[in-house]
């Protein structure tokens, strides 16, 4: 009896690997990523086809956010992982909720040359978001230099990256990978690890997918890895922050803000004890800053008295943190070694264009 | 020759007993970290990989690190060989808004400085059980306002210890416990902070036995709107030493210690049941001791859930030496304004609730002053009266009279720390 079943799953297995173009490749490591003590490697997940090549596994469905947050100008690869007869219920506000077994994986790499972004590609790291029965856990894996494969380094790390930008210009940061603590820094939401980025409102937008163009709430309800999704106009959609054609620049500007801040800056991150709350729900202006005085910002005051000056944002603290590289002083805290210069910029007309009278 | 000998053998046996002692401090430890290039990593490592219960040594010497640490296990414990022979300098420090950063419970960190961190120097967040002893946080330049904010920065923490520590040099308060509840702040030092010791929006805090000298201000007990937990309460702040707190204010414009004015030795704003006792004041060139409203920040409030005005606050059995000779600052100004130099030793801003200014004020609700004493004559009050005094100044009436503010209250509970 069990033989023959074998034998019938055997042959449902062919017919679907010959259906999908002939993966050869073993399905996804579900024992690597339940097992308390996390494989060294990355390859030993199955998560990839092809790691340097960042070819997706069968049910590793790539995604993107409309808003994402900045990194110092890394390019993101982003899949989820759900595992076979499971799949993550859908809410309008906040991260999907996501079974035991699911794996949120994000790639961090630069082109050689913006100009050409498609080419050269070194892969920095891979950090995986594990859903298991016990809570979510985070760990970063390492590329090595010839891109065969990535190694578990949960202490981070410091390494030289080198690219030249979209103006031509030649330029070095020392990268942060960051280590298992300063992913729970920003993935917390009261005391448990939590996702950040696959939220409705983010995710609500269309994805070239090999099979065509298509919406990524559909498709993830079609791909049987998510329940309960509204038809996606019904669903709740941020702006894209540099497309202006996708919304206001108030509704650009708090996205941006939602996505770079609102993960610590909400009632139940990290920087909760601020009373500065950066998400796009939030409505209530003393809240988001508008003549909100600092609480424990030090020297990351910059000598100014409020968060957000309506019509001034030479004298508004929030734009003074984000044109910081200093420790002390920098917002996000962590996630970056450089100014985001287009970002500072959507802020900074973003504030210029609140009015005083208006709040 | 025979007393040379027991010396001799006393020596031997005390080396011994050192070595011993050394062998064993050494074997107690999970995780031994000596200071060396690769520190830094060694460092974060253990803090990643400690199970809960276990120890973390680091050996006496200075460690040079340039990214900020971070602990999220529960239970453990980080040791050094003592504030001035373990030292965790971050004067390279290129990442990280802290020294050390706690995010787990029952965490005990001790015997060790974190020096010249950029942002806070040991930052404690949402802990229940946090137990910091014989720590120093110092940044070694003096007072500047480029100085990190917070010394030792427990927040929207429960059962907060904080025991023979020293703090130098912050921009904000050397030894600061925000939005928590269940704290015990004892036998420790503060000097050239903005703010010596200061707790904000807290319930339950038990404050003896420090000194805070050469700060700005010595001892704040503040409450702020527009914050996750506010209405800060049943505080007791006794036995300690607020005296020559002469350094000039160097905080960043726009952090609210900036209103502390030079020479303050006792700041009390907003808040419910606070008992100050048994301390020594004195030497606090603006005022010995203030209690006020928010009112007092010049600050706006929007917040329709905040009480900005301090209840049920008694101040007895102090001794005050010389004090408000030279009042610094606008709040400073303000108090010479209406008081006149020297600056009595207790000020009231006599800010109430408006329908009080009408029917009184409760019984239990009142500023009570009794049983304290001072070095040379009597001690001196008054009341602002700052409400009319701002709107009105023909309508207001500053008093020195102390015939509303004496009796006593009942007395705030003592806290009690499970493992303190």
């Amino acid at each position: 009896m069990t033989g023959r079943l074998a034998v019938w799953l055997c042959a449902v297995s062919v017919l679907s690997g010959m259906a999908t173009a002939a993966h050869a490749a073993p399905p996804v490591n579900d024992a690597a990523l339940m097992t308390g003590k996390p494989p060294k490697m990355l390859s030993a997940y199955n998560l990839f086809t092809d790691g340097a090549k960042q070819a997706p596994n069968d049910r590793v469905v790539p995604y993107d956010l409309s808003t994402p947050l900045f990194t110092d100008y890394a390019q993101k690869y982003r899949f989820v992982y759900v595992p076979t007869g499971k799949t993550a219920a859908y809410t309008d506000d906040g991260a999907f909720d996501f079974p035991v077994g699911t794996a949120l994986i994000k790639t961090f790499a630069y082109p050689a040359d913006f100009r050409r972004p498609k080419d050269d590609i070194r892969l920095i790291e891979t950090r995986l978001l594990i859903h298991r029965a016990d809570g979510w856990i985070s760990l970063p894996y390492l590329w090595k230099a010839d891109m065969s494969d990535a190694r578990l380094k949960v202490g981070g790390k410091r390494l030289p990256v080198t690219w030249t930008d979209g103006a031509g210009k030649s330029r070095t940061i020392k990268y942060r990978v960051p280590n298992k603590n300063q992913c729970k820094a920003c993935h917390v939401v009261g005391k448990q690890v939590s996702p950040i980025g696959p939220k409705a409102r983010n995710l609500n937008r269309d994805y070239d997918y090999p099979t065509g163009r298509a919406n990524q709430l559909a498709y993830w309800t079609g791909a049987g890895i998510l329940t309960g999704a509204p038809d996606p106009a019904k669903a709740p959609k941020v702006a894209v922050w540099d497309d202006d054609t996708s919304g206001s620049l108030d509704a650009r500007a708090r996205a941006y803000l939602d996505v770079n801040c609102g993960h610590c800056h909400n009632p139940q991150g990290p920087a909760h004890t601020s009373g500065l709350y950066l998400t796009v729900t939030e409505n209530r202006p003393v809240h988001w800053g508008v003549n909100k005085t600092p609480v424990a910002a030090g020297r990351g005051s910059g000598g100014l008295a409020y968060d957000i000056v309506p019509g001034k944002p030479d004298q508004s603290i929030l734009t003074y943190r984000m044109n910081s590289i200093d420790p002390g002083i920098i917002m996000p805290e962590l996630g970056r070694v450089t100014i985001h210069d287009e970002g500072l910029d959507l802020i900074r007309r973003w504030i210029t264009g609140l009015k005083p009278g208006d709040y | 020759m025979r007393a040379e000998r027991v010396g001799a053998i006393a020596v031997r046996l005390g080396l011994i007993a050192g070595f011993v002692t050394l062998v064993q401090a050494a074997m107690a430890a999970d995780f031994v970290i000596q200071p060396g290039p690769d520190a830094q990593d060694e460092i974060q490592e253990a803090l990643i990989e400690a199970e809960p219960g276990q120890t973390i040594a680091l050996a006496a010497g200075v460690f040079h690190l340039t990214d900020g640490l971070s602990l999220d296990v529960d239970k453990v414990t980080v040791k050094g060989a003592g504030m001035d022979q373990t030292i965790l300098s971050f004067k390279g420090q290129e990442v990280g808004s802290e020294g050390l950063m706690v995010t787990s419970s029952g965490v005990t960190l001790r015997d060790f400085a974190v020096e010249d961190a950029k942002g806070d120097a040991i930052k404690v967040m949402g802990a229940d059980g946090i137990y910091l002893i014989n720590l120093r946080t110092e940044w070694t330049g003096g007072p500047k306002e480029t100085n990190g904010a917070y010394g030792l920065y427990p927040v929207s923490s429960k059962n907060v210890l904080i025991d023979g520590c020293v703090a130098i040099g912050a921009s904000d308060a050397g030894i600061y416990v925000g939005q928590s509840e269940n704290i015990i702040v004892r036998n420790s030092r503060a000097e050239y902070n903005v703010a010596g010791f200061e707790i904000e929006n807290s319930y339950y805090a038990d404050v003896y036995d420090n000194v805070a000298t050469h700060n700005t201000g010595g001892f704040l007990v503040f409450d702020l709107p527009d914050l996750p937990k506010q209405g800060g309460h049943d505080i007791r702040v006794f036995r300690n030493r607020s005296v020559d707190n002469d350094t000039p204010n160097f905080a960043p414009e726009g952090n609210i210690v900036g209103m502390v004015p030079q020479g303050t030795g006792f700041l009390v704003m907003a808040n419910t049941n606070v008992e100050v006792f048994e301390n020594e004041i004195s030497g606090n060139r603006t005022a010995n001791f203030l209690v006020g409203s928010y009112y007092t920040s010049g600050q706006e409030i929007k917040d329709e859930n905040y009480d900005p005005i301090p209840k049920a606050i008694h101040i007895h059995h102090n001794r005050f030496g010389k004090g408000g000779w030279a009042p610094a600052g606008e709040l400073g100004e303000f108090v010479k304004e209406i008081t006149g130099v020297p600056v009595p030793d207790i000020i009231w801003d006599g800010v109430k609730p408006l329908p009080q200014y009408i029917l009184g004020t409760p019984e239990d609700e009142r500023i009570v002053i009794q049983g304290n004493v001072k070095n040379e004559g009597e001690v001196t009050f008054m009341n602002l009266d700052a409400l009319f005094y701002s709107i009105w100044k023909v309508l207001a009436t500053p008093s020195r009279d102390l015939d509303d503010h004496r009796g006593t209250l009942p007395p705030v509970k003592p806290v009690t720390i499970p493992g303190a």
